[in-house]
């Protein structure tokens, strides 16, 4: 395995639409690194560039410690997959593995002995000599990638394998994929769309809009601090809430008499918008306490292992995340308080973090 | 309460394929009822029944205490929603929301009376100059329930409404949904295949399997106490952890042995044992409750972290708090809240009560 290097990339296409501009990344050896941003933001055009299937209209790939620029994909020592059921359905596990090693005529030995290789680290040798369709999902998947092993891709790319997955196999097949990645250290460059599946499977996560770097960090940082509110709006369901702010008295006031705490680095009378995750509130019926904003529930879903609330208050409608004990009724008057320490907060004009 | 719609003993064949199968509702009057299942369980099959248009091949639909079996759609006075939009492309929002006013003949002070309660109600105001091609998909589909709401009909019929939004504005919608029944006070009969849908908006949920009723229940019913191990894993997300086991004074797995909290069961019977993975804790209190696990996978998600354990030959997931820190590989002990544990035969797969 080996690194990837992504330096001042940038990608024109003919009709003068700029899909990445200026993106630089440094994905380490072993990692399992993240594109993440809706439809258009670049990251499928970067993977393409990456894999060689796009040639870029400047800057440069490095792959291990060799500059890609005009390698086709056959030469780049990359494994693409697309969707793990691509297996082929009258061939054992066995053969389904050995295939590209076959189609580049590798001599029979060596086929063997990576075929091995890969099915025992992947734990698939009881399954060899069965067909994929007596297999598990995760068993599959399994197969697709020591498919993809044999080999000895020096990164792994990923387009959005899961997609088309029902809820309950993507959740299986993730943890499957990085229980394997992990275990092999993989260099694995997976773009998706899905902030969940990029929060559970990247060790580290690449935010992308516009064709730029939004922010770029481990799931447990893009998620305590999104840098702009772009990434404040992208990570997490239901989203943060993002919410107008005086900084008073070492604290930030929002409407309706909500009491914030304050980072540093902000001065009295700044204006700011705080990013408050829906856990970092709770809701209840006290009507004395001073911090807290009053609101109306307008609605409440709850979800079995925990409940959502929606409220209306002076300060917007926020989301509150509770558990689900928490009996408060539609149209119910309650009371809402920030918990804990002071949450990011953003300059309304920059959309960025301020202070620390 | 009295019923808005009671189906009784519906069955409905297509062929060789049987869609429905002896099935029994009861829609309380003014109730967000919620029909879940996944595709082909007969869900949009019951719901076009109810709306008179599929005949049953045998049963009976009543609205409101009426016997309806052979009345006509126009007749029951049902509205109905899909998840394509099916707006007029050359209207404006406001004439696509008094299409049916203006099919009926009212005079137009009425059209506009209704049209404009209607967007007030739906926070489209804005929006009723507009042509379909000058809005969003989320726009659309509020103008299309417009259209449904401007009637004033017994009871409201979607199909699946909010499947082709996307997810930041499914959630919107929800919200959105929930807001408008009550304010209308009507009954609303909605279908679904997402379970979060159907918990996050519903009085009652209906879980629907192949062309069978499994369940009715308040969504925290169906939750708490599912009665059969489809239903448990079929609602919640991650779904519930199933190990095997057999019940005796214990319940005894591959590797794991737990007490047993009173689930009546006689001499060795094989069951399942089902754990939902907010009730495994890796903090552990009360070691007679304790797994024995290694860890598979850890996945943080922001407000929790998952983590995959394999307990014997089983995989099973906690709910962690974020803060989490765990290797793959490493030996973890979860404890179980055995307040909060099902068991499932292991044949019929019923729940087995306690004692």
């Amino acid at each position: 395995m080996a690194e990837v290097l992504v330096k001042r990339l940038r990608k024109e296409f003919p009709d003068g639409t700029v899909a990445v501009e200026e993106l630089n990344l440094e994905i380490a050896d072993g990692e399992l690194f993240v594109l993440l941003g809706p439809s258009g933001c670049g990251k499928t055009t970067t993977l393409r560039c990456i894999a060689g299937l796009e040639e870029e209209t400047s800057g440069h790939i490095v792959i291990g410690d060799e500059v890609m620029s005009g390698l086709r994909p056959s030469q780049r020592d990359i494994a693409m997959v697309f969707q793990f059921y691509a297996l082929y359905p009258h061939m054992t596990v066995r053969d389904n593995m050995a295939f590209p090693l076959r189609a580049a005529k590798r001599p029979a030995s060596e086929v063997a002995e990576r075929v091995d290789e890969a099915a025992r680290m992947l734990r698939l040798e009881q399954f060899l000599d069965r067909r994929p369709s007596r297999l598990s999902g995760g068993e599959q998947q399994r197969v697709a990638l020591g498919r993809a092993m044999v080999r000895h891709p020096k990164a792994f790319l990923m387009d959005e394998p899961l997609t088309n997955l029902d809820a309950e196999l993507r959740a299986d097949m993730r943890a499957e994929l990085k229980h394997v990645q992990q275990r092999l250290s993989s260099t694995m460059i997976y773009v998706t769309h899905d902030q969940t599946e990029a929060m559970a499977l990247g060790r580290r996560i690449a935010i992308m809009n516009n064709g730029r770097l939004e922010q770029l960090g481990a799931p447990m940082e893009v998620y305590a601090r999104p840098a702009t509110l772009f990434a404040a709006r992208f990570i997490g369901s239901p989203p943060m809430n993002l919410i107008e702010a005086e900084v008073t008295n070492g604290h930030l006031t929002a409407a309706g008499g909500l009491k914030i705490a304050a980072p540093d680095g902000i001065k009295r009378g700044d204006r700011v918008i705080a990013g408050v995750r829906p856990e970092r509130f709770t809701v209840s019926d006290s009507t004395s306490d001073p911090d807290a904003a009053r609101g109306r529930v307008v609605s409440r879903e709850a979800l079995g292992d925990e409940t959502i609330y929606v409220l209306e208050t002076e300060a917007g409608l926020l989301n509150v995340r509770m558990p689900p004990t928490a009996r408060f009724g539609e149209d119910q008057v309650v009371s809402v308080r920030h918990e804990g320490a002071a949450p990011p907060v953003y300059d309304p004009q920059s959309e960025r973090l301020v202070g620390r | 309460m009295t019923s808005a719609v009671v189906a009784s003993g519906i069955s409905k064949a297509f062929g060789d394929v049987t869609a429905l199968d002896d099935l029994d509702l009861d829609i309380p009057e003014g109730a967000f009822f919620v029909l879940l299942g996944p595709s082909g369980a007969g869900k949009t099959t019951t719901l076009r029944v109810i709306a008179g248009l599929e005949k049953p091949d045998s049963g009976t639909v009543h609205l409101t205490g009426i016997d309806a079996t052979g009345a006509s759609p126009a007749e029951r006075d049902l509205a109905m929603v899909f998840q394509s939009y099916a707006l007029y492309p050359k209207q404006t929002a406001a004439a696509n929301i008094a299409s049916p006013l203006r099919a009926r003949k009212l005079p137009k002070a009425e059209i506009d009376a209704q049209v404009q309660r209607v967007a007030e109600l739906l926070h489209i105001e804005k929006l009723m100059e507009r042509k379909p091609s000058q809005m969003s998909g989320g726009e659309m589909q509020r103008v299309a329930l417009g259209r449904a709401l401007v009637r004033n009909p017994r009871a409201f019929l979607m199909d699946e409404p909010l499947t082709n939004l996307d997810l930041k504005l499914r959630v919107e919608m929800r919200t959105e949904l929930t807001r408008i029944h009550r304010s209308l006070g009507r009954t609303f009969l909605y279908v679904t295949n997402d379970q979060v849908e159907a918990m996050s908006m519903a009085d009652y949920v209906a879980v629907l399997r192949a062309g069978r009723v499994q369940q009715v229940g308040s969504p925290t019913e169906i939750y708490d106490r599912p009665a059969n191990r489809w239903v448990a894993t079929f609602v919640g997300s991650p779904r519930m952890n199933l190990l095997p086991c057999t019940v005796n004074g214990r319940l005894d797995g591959t590797g794991w042995s737990l007490p047993n909290p009173g689930f009546g069961l006689e001499g060795d019977r094989p069951a399942l044992l089902g754990v939902r993975s907010e009730d495994l804790s890796l903090d552990v209190r009360d070691e007679s409750a304790a797994l024995d696990g290694t860890v598979y996978a850890v996945e943080p998600l922001g407000d929790r972290t998952l983590v995959d354990v394999e307990i014997g030959d089983r995989r099973i997931v906690i709910k962690a708090p974020p803060t989490a820190s765990l290797e793959i590989g490493q030996h973890v002990r979860a404890s179980v809240d055995l307040d909060r544990i099902h068991l499932f035969d292991a044949d019929t797969e019923s729940a087995i009560a306690r004692r």
